[in-house]
Formats: structure tokens, sequence, C-alpha cells
């Protein structure tokens, strides 16, 4: 595709959760856990009235849906500032800290005060209805291989509680997670290629990375700011793989492009969409649908001139209908019905027959059809209208959902900008030069940084120096450094026999940093051969054992020269006419034999050395 | 009445200092847009106002983006590009007609925001006092009552005095002569009890009158204040012709208790189910819109004339006791002309033996002392250790399983009803408005 010529505006957002001891309001522990909760609060939200009498869009939205939220609380784990019965502590100093230091590694301008902000959200994930935000910093870079990309804002917030269930009667959180401390990234919308966004991902997790931030699942999230010429800026939120991006981007603006076209087509046939609401059940008295048979309520509208447009595919295995169908689901109906895909379903030509004459539809129209209790599907059915009337603009403003394929699907509206007010329970804190000097002196080693000096530093390939900044193991990897063993040797233990155990279901995750420094003791003081050392990790791994003894268990320990060559001539006495028969060819089947016996507890060469030694020994005794 | 006494800021908000002056110089107001240029960084945004208490070094900038930052403008330039016009808040009045079917309850507002409207421009939030406003932002009470509203003070609750229970008292006393069904006054939480108290003392009430407040400010979506509203309007329809507090019954949206004002108390300093019936049983449980009877001794609806007993005598104190307490304090509330001093004691009465000559000219002077337990739980009993006899022949009342606030109310109310001692004494030992029970319970300490 041209991206150029599409018009093609992307930016990012990458929310990192910050590894500081407590949480950002409130002194409680920042893991997760999966304890049985001991409390289960229910709690109603309401959006509050702005002065200018609006309410915000996306607030409305929720709202609307009347949800009852419960919250899994715990004794010790969260407290009350969680629970929303407690106001919030002072800012978490450390987590500010590591802000600034982050904000300064990607070139940003730190404000002098830090206002703690209130952003209404009132879909259940905070027990106050908004999360608290402030902004650190502004105006950054990163440099991409594209080029340089701009970072606009950076602002420390709190995480959201944890969704873990959606019951008919309201959603369920768990409270350990809210209050997790977090960077919130926001790169200029102007990334044209989706490559590059990807690429700048890749950059700002790398710097992430060198600071003291949260790893792995969930510690870090990017959202995707995704607009086209002529179409609308969507959000798509949650996008944990990066490689995915690009085929999220194309599918996005794939999307775009099927809905201008469509908005043309409804233009040249006039569409319109009334707010009518046709109660057809009468129609449905014997059909074979289970669905509709069972609906307390069979209610339809009618898309004038949208006949065949409801089928048309936006992204694959989606379609208009699709869209529509998202929105009925946010008022609780399972999906809809459309005549673009009728007869089907159990319902007959017949039925759609009756139903296009009952309502009066031209073969220009299309139906939709809803089935289930009377206000709900009456509340859907208006979510169509409005998305129906959306198709005749164009593309939407929304928050989508990233799907498993590179697909995305509907979230809600995309929150309006006048959502924010101050919190008024923390008060200002001034940042100021001195913090600033001295987080500066304390700046870490940037990932690429590091990367060009160890390798320089330990003569290091570029593959393994660049396999243990990227997994976070340089610094592991210089201690183990220090050790009297060969660089390479530890530099590949760390970036990839580790993690071949571990696919091989070993208990890799019992082993502490001083084990695999025992190990390499082991060898660095000729007690182990390199052979060895694999399978006593191994061992240490899964019996959590010392390294000397997991080298005697497994009897690896190397063993003098004089036993060497005691057990070399148990063999050759063995195999005395073989020497015989095939003079000095006889080393290959006897080196064979030796290291049989002698894996792991005598070094390969030594063998061979020996080995031979006593051959010709032999055969000169023999002439 | 308009809104008066001390206007309500929950923090107070000014430029002073360097700040104010910089600001001055260039004519620049709260609202305009500005620019703040400094070294290699420039912000543009609208200049919000600053805490009082903050430093004069930094102005408030709120952001195009909607966050506010601070500035500092110690070496910076300030420039002015847009005056700010400021929005009023101004809507379209509600226009309800009166349901005949339902009955008028009036709302009667004295500072606790149980509804407030926040300007997302600046990031302010202004309590909402009218009915208009209470009914903008929770329209369900159209469904349960036609609602009156009236703004009697805005004041931060422990800013109450006990003229103003006084008059509150006739300001519900005047709803209920126009015809209000029921009475709710919103309230701030930290003296609600207090208030709570005094009206059981002052009124005599043939309709419910009931106080409510919020422990989460109104302008958060997480509010409690509308959950207690709905349930004191329901309260307020119902047959307990009591002065009540309604809030929330546990930290859960499911229900409220009605506490009677008398034998209530604010427990906690931030949890929703703060307020706790003390030695006693809630008198009710609201859920879903309905009332749930817990115990029958209530008074009924339409039984008493209204009465308004307003006089009182504010010249009363509460003291607590503790070890090493000096008994100067008693000293100087007795040379202060003081009528009444209610002693917050340890256990089941007692204070340090050095406060009792100190006790005792108080008792010579005709001060009413009254005592009261800081275990707040339980009945002061002033027999069983020789201190407690020794306090009880210096004069001491003990008011049996009254709270220590209830007591300190109650003497302010006798001492207005008579200037005879013996009467005021025999007053604060007679139930008045429940606020002694004979009886204790097993049941009502939780622990």
């Amino acid at each position: 595709m041209d991206w150029d010529k599409i018009g093609l505006k992307t930016g990012l957002e990458i929310h990192q959760q910050l590894d500081s001891k407590g949480k950002l309001f409130c002194p409680c522990n920042c893991e997760l856990t999966d304890e049985e909760p001991e409390y289960n609060i229910v709690r109603r939200l309401r959006p509050t009235q702005s002065e200018l009498g609006k309410i915000d869009r996306a607030a409305f939205e929720e709202a609307k849906r009347k949800l009852k939220f419960y919250y899994q609380a715990y004794s010790d784990h969260t407290c009350l500032v969680e629970a929303d019965e407690e106001p919030p502590h002072p800012i978490n100093s450390e987590a500010l800290e590591i802000a600034v230091t982050i904000a300064l590694l990607l070139n940003m301008k730190v404000v002098d005060e830090f206002h703690t902000m209130r952003k209404q959200v009132i879909d259940g994930s905070n027990t106050g209805g908004f999360q608290r935000t402030g902004l650190v910093a502004t105006e950054g870079y990163v440099e991409t291989p594209h080029g340089r990309v701009k970072i606009e804002n950076l602002c420390l917030e709190e995480d959201a509680a944890r969704r873990i269930e959606e019951r008919e009667d309201g959603i369920v959180f768990r409270l350990d997670r809210l209050g997790i401390p977090l960077v919130e990234i926001t790169t200029d919308p102007s990334i044209k290629d989706p490559i590059q966004l990807k690429d700048v991902a890749y950059q700002i997790g790398q710097i992430l990375r060198s600071t003291k931030v949260k790893r792995g699942i969930g510690t870090i999230r990017q959202d995707l700011n995704i607009s086209i010429k002529d179409g609308a800026r969507v959000e798509v939120k949650g996008v944990q793989d990066l490689n995915k991006i690009p085929e999220i981007v194309k599918r996005e603006v794939q999307r775009q492009l099927k809905l201008l076209e469509i908005r043309e087509r409804l233009k040249k046939r006039k569409a319109k969409v009334e707010d009518k609401i046709y109660d057809v059940k009468e129609i449905f008295n014997d059909t074979k649908s289970k669905i509709i048979k069972s609906a307390e309520s069979v209610l339809a509208i009618k898309l004038e001139g949208f006949a065949g447009l409801i089928g048309v595919e936006l992204q694959p295995n989606r379609r208009l209908g699709t869209e529509l169908a998202d929105y009925a689901k946010k008022r609780g109906v399972t999906g809809i019905f459309h005549t673009d895909e009728l007869p089907a379903y159990g319902i007959s030509r017949k039925e759609v027959e009756n139903l296009i004459q009952h309502m009066q539809a031209s073969e220009n129209d299309a139906i939709i059809i809803i089935a289930d209790e009377k206000s709900k599907a009456e509340a859907a059915l208006g979510e169509v209208i409005s998305r129906a009337r959306m198709a005749l603009e164009g593309v939407p403003e929304e928050t989508r959902k990233a799907l498993e394929d590179g697909n995305t699907s509907y979230l809600r509206p995309l929150p309006t900008a006048s959502r924010m007010y101050v919190e008024t329970d923390i008060p200002p804190f001034k940042i100021g030069s001195n913090m600033i000097k001295r987080l500066k002196k304390e700046l870490p080693e940037l990932p690429s940084e590091k990367k060009e000096r160890i390798k320089r530093e330990y003569d290091l390939s570029e593959d393994l120096a660049s396999q243990l900044v990227r997994k976070g193991l340089a610094e592991d990897f210089e201690k183990l450094a220090k050790l009297n063993v060969e660089n390479t040797l530890i530099a590949s233990l760390l970036a990839y026999t580790l993690q071949e155990l571990k696919r091989e279901s070993h208990n890799i995750e019992n082993l502490k940093l001083k084990d695999i420094i025992g190990a390499l003791r082991l060898l660095e003081d000729g007690k182990i051969s390199k052979d060895a050392l694999r399978d006593i990790i191994a061992y240490m791994a899964d019996k959590k054992v010392e390294p000397l003894k997991a080298a005697k268990e497994l009897d690896l320990l190397l063993l003098t020269r004089e036993e060497v060559e005691r057990i070399i001539q148990g063999i050759m006495e063995e195999k005395e006419e073989l020497i015989k028969e095939r003079q000095m060819a006889a080393m290959g089947p006897l080196m064979g034999e030796a290291m049989k016996k002698l894996r792991g507890k005598a070094d390969g060469q030594l063998v061979n050395q020996i080995l031979k030694e006593k051959i010709k020994k032999k055969l000169t005794s023999l002439e | 009445m308009g809104p008066k006494k001390h206007e309500r800021e929950l923090i107070k908000m000014a430029y002073r200092g360097l700040a104010k002056k910089v600001l001055e110089k260039e004519s620049i107001k709260i609202g305009d847009r500005i620019r703040v240029e400094r070294d290699d960084i420039s912000y543009e945004g609208m200049l919000l106002d600053r805490p009082e208490d903050a430093d004069d070094k930094h102005l408030v900038l709120k952001l195009d983006n909607g966050y506010n930052i601070g500035v500092e403008i110690e070496e910076a330039t300030i420039e002015l590009l847009e005056e700010g016009s400021r929005p009023k808040i101004k809507f379209p009045p509600v226009d309800v007609e009166r349901n005949p079917q339902l009955p008028d309850i009036s709302i009667i507002s004295t500072g606790g925001t149980v509804a407030s409207i926040i300007d997302y421009q600046t990031g302010a939030v202004h309590p909402a006092f009218t009915a208009d406003d209470l009914l903008r932002a929770n329209p369900e009470l159209l469904d349960i009552a036609n609602i009156r509203g009236k703004a009697i003070f805005n004041i931060l609750s422990e800013n109450m005095l006990p003229e103003y229970w006084v008059e509150a008292a006739h300001a519900i006393a005047k709803e209920i002569e126009d015809g209000a069904w029921g009475v709710v006054v919103a309230h701030g939480t930290d003296t609600m009890h207090y208030t709570a108290a005094a009206l059981s003392f002052i009124l005599k009430t043939p309709v419910p009158v009931i106080l409510t407040g919020a422990q989460r400010s109104s302008d958060r979506p997480s509010s409690d204040a509308h959950l207690n509203l709905i349930s004191s309007v329901v309260a307020a329809k119902s047959d307990i012709a009591e002065v009540m507090v309604c809030m929330h019954a546990s930290i859960d949206d499911k229900s409220c208790h009605l506490h009677l004002g008398t034998k209530v108390r604010k427990m906690h300093t931030s949890r929703r189910d703060t307020f706790k019936s003390i030695n006693t049983t809630p008198i009710a449980e609201i859920k879903d819109n309905k009332i749930r009877i817990l115990r029958k001794d209530y008074k009924k609806r339409g039984l008493e004339e209204l009465r308004v007993r307003d006089k009182i005598e504010p010249r009363v104190a509460l003291i607590k006791t503790y070890p090493g307490i000096n008994p100067e304090i008693i000293e100087y509330y007795i040379d202060k002309n003081y009528k009444g001093i209610v002693i917050e004691g340890t256990g089941l009465g007692h204070c340090p033996e050095n406060l009792i000559p100190a006790i005792e000219r108080a008792n010579e002077m005709e001060i009413i002392v009254a005592m009261a337990s800081q275990c707040i739980n339980g009945r002061v009993n002033m027999n069983v250790y020789s201190t407690g006899r020794r306090l009880l022949r210096a004069g001491v009342i003990p008011v049996a399983d009254m709270l220590p606030e209830t007591a300190y109310v109650k003497l302010v109310w006798a001492l207005g009803q008579s200037n005879d001692p013996e009467t005021v004494k025999r007053l604060m030992l007679k139930n008045i408005a429940g606020e002694i029970e004979d009886r204790s319970s097993l049941r009502h300490f939780q622990g």
C-alpha cells in the first residue's frame, strides 16, 4: 500500500508498569495475587455533571449500562485506598523518580511541578470512578532507523483494577493491580509507516528496560492511534506483540477505506436511517430459529439503502454487520440478524419475505432484527441506529480492541478531552533542578550503549552481546565474567543454555545467580569439564543441591590423570586384539570406548593424548 | 435565608508573593490563556488558581491536553495571549410539575455537598445546593417525592456552632409547618452526630428528620452521596418521626442504616460506613428504596406536636481525661464562667484523683459536671471503684450509656431549659430522645 497517498498517520501510547516498592498512592505490594479474595465489595458508579452541562461521551456510554461492580479485596494485599475508602497517601517519590529518569532518557523536558489529576473512567476499572494521572514531561524524541520520532508526553499514573469476569449483574474486578505505578508514553501521531511504528515501539521498550520497570506478561501494553485521510482517529487498545503492529495497521487502514467506500455508495443511494422500531414477533410465530422462538420480543429496524452493504467485508471475516453487532452487544444482547445474510440460521425465505412486506422495505433496504428481552432489544437497536447513521458519515472515532488475528473490534467511543480535573487530595509535588541533576548523574546505560560496551570489553560476538542485553542478562553476565572462565561460555550459558534447559522442563527458576557462580567455580578450579556444566546445572535446578554435590551425584567430577590412565589401561587390556589388528587405526574405536566411560569426567583432549601415547607405547612393545 | 456563614472551600486558593506580583504586573487573571517561556521550554495554557499553602514561585497552567502543571516563574517571561471568559454556571431551570401522588420532601443544605458540579475547564468543584441542582444530579428523586430545596448555611461541618443548631431547627420547623412530609438535612459528616443529637433535643417533630452526607465527595463518580440521599428521602417518607442519621450501612453501595440521632457516632475517619449506632441497634435499614424496620420502639408519624425548644447554653466544655492531665484545665473553665462540663473519663467513668478538688470546686459553683466514657461503647458505673465513688460525692452526674458528644449537646440544651441545677441534673439523667437506654444488650458491641 502507498501509505503516503492514503495519508496514514499513526502514533503510539505505551503503558509500562514501574518496579517501585509500593503502589503510587498507598504502600501496598505491587504483585498480583491468585489467593481467594477475602472481601467482595459492591459498588455503583455515576457520571458526574460538568459545569457546562455536558456529560462526557464515554462516561455517559458506560453509565447507560447501569452496571454494578464487584471488587475483590484482601486484608493484607490491598488496603482502604484501593477500595476508595481512604484518601490517597502522598505520591510515591520512588515511582516519580523512575518516571523522571525515563523522561530524561527520552530527551524530554521535565515539568517543574507535578500535579495529580483525576481522569474520569467509569467502566468500573477504578473504584473512584477516575484514574489518577499527572504530566511528568513533554517534548522528547527517540532516534529510529527511519529518523527521529517525537515523544509528546510522559505521564505517571495508577494502573487500573484487574478485570476478573463479567457476570449477569455486573463486572468483577480484583484490586491487586489497582494503583501500581505506570508511565504512559505518547508519541507524536505523525508516524507514516507501520514498520517504523513497530521500530519505535521496540526502541522505547528497550529504553524502558534499562530502568526500574516490571518485566513479563501484562507489565507493558501498547495502544496504537491510527488515522487516514478522510477517515477518523481510532485508538487500538491492548497490542501485546510488537510484531503484530504492521498487520493491525494494515487491517485498520483497510477497514477505514472500506467504510469510506460504503459511505459513497450509501450517498449515491440516498440512504436513510429512521428511528422507528418495528415489533415483528408475529411474523416469526412458527419459526424454526431457536433464538427467535425463545425470545420475549423480536424487534426490527429498517436501514433504507443499506441492502448488500451490511455484508461487505471490512476486515477478513468482519463485515459492516459485525460492527453493528458490536454496538448492539454493548446493551447485553448476544447478536443481530440482518437481511444480507438471510435466509439462514433457521429463518426461512418465507419469513424474510413477510418481514420485508410487513416493514414495507424495498429491495434497496436492509433490515436488522434483534430477539431478546424487550428493553434490551430496544436499547440495542438504538445503538445499531446510531452506528448505522455513522456509516453515512464515514468512519466513526472509536476506541477499539486488538484481536488475536490482527483485526480490531469496537470497544467504546473515543473519550472526549474534557474529563480531567485536579485531584484535590494530593498537593503539587515540586520536582526541582536538584532532583533532575541527581537523576541525570545516575542515568542508566541505554541498551544500545550497553551492547556495544560488553561486546568490546568482553570480546563477545554481536549475537551474544545483543541477546544478553535484550534478555536483560547483561548485569548477571558482568558479575559472572569476573570468574576465570571463558566469556563466550558464560554468555552462551546465560543467553541460550538456561533457556534450553527451561524448554526441557528443568526447574530453572530454582537457580540463583550464586548457584551458577558455584557451578562455574568448579569449572574454574578444574574440577569439572565444560561438557559437564550443562548437566550439573540442570541437576542443581531440579534437585536444589549444591554444585559439588550435583557433580558428585552425577559422577561428573574430573578424574586425576592417574585415574584416567588407569581406566584407559583397562580398556586397552580388554581390546588388545583390536590394537594388534588395527594398529594406530584402533585409536578411533578406543577413543569412543574411553569417552563412553569418561565423558564429563575427563577432558577429551587429555583422554586423546593419553590414549595416543599408550597405543604408541603398546605398539612399540609389541614390535 | 440565602447561603451565608463562612464560604465553604475545601482547599483555600490564592496566589501570593512573587506570583501575585507578576500576575498583577501583566494584568493576568485566572482563566486567561498565557504563555510562560523559560530557557529551552515554553508552555501555553489557561492560568488556574493555586492552593494558598503552596509556594509563590509557580503558576498553575492547564495545558491543552487537560493536564495541570506548575511552572516556575523566577527566570521566566509571561505573556498574556487571550483573556479568558469565565463560563458562568447557568443551567436552564428544571421544569418539573408537582406530582400530587407523591409526598413533598424538603432538603435543607448546611454545606455538606451531597451534589456538586465540576467545571472541567478550570477543574474547580462547585457545591450544588438548590433543589434544581439536586434533581439534575439525582433525577431519580423525582420518582419518589416532590423535592423542595433550601440552603441555610454554606459551611464546613467542623465550623458548626451551637447557635447554628438552633437556626437549623427553626428552618426545619418552618418546612414542616409549610407542609413537608419529611425533612432531609444535608450536613458535613465530621460533626453530623452533634447536630443530630442537638436537633433530637431541640425539636419535637411529627415527621421524620433525616441527616445525611457523604464520605466521598459528590464530585466523584464513586460518591456515596447518591445512595445516602435517595435513601434519606425514602426515610423521610416513612412513619418514623425521629431525628435520624442516614448513611451507608457497609462499604457496599447496597443499603443505608437509619440511626437514632442521639445514639450515633462517626467511628472512622474515611470509610463510607463510618456512622454506627452505639449501645443500640439502628432503627431501620433502607435497601433498594425500601425500608426494613429493625426495632419497633420509635415515635410514629403524627404523634408529637411540632415544637422548637430552642433555648441553649453554649458555655459547656467537653474534656477528655488522660494520664497526666492538669487540673488547671478544669479551673480554666470555672474561671471563664462556664455552666457545664462533660468529662470523657476513662473506663467505667474515672479520672485522675488530682482532678477531684477542681471538680468539687465546680460543683460548689453550681457548674454541672457530667461523666461519660471515652470507651464510647458501654455504660459508666461509678460505684465499682473508689475513685468513681469520690467523683459521685463531688457531684458528678454519671450519664449512663450516653455518648460523650450526646452528653455534651444535651447539657448545652438542658442548661438552656432551666437555671436550676437540680432540674438540669434530673434532665440529664432522664431519657429525653432515646439517648439513654437501661438495658445493655449483648448484641451491641462488635469489637
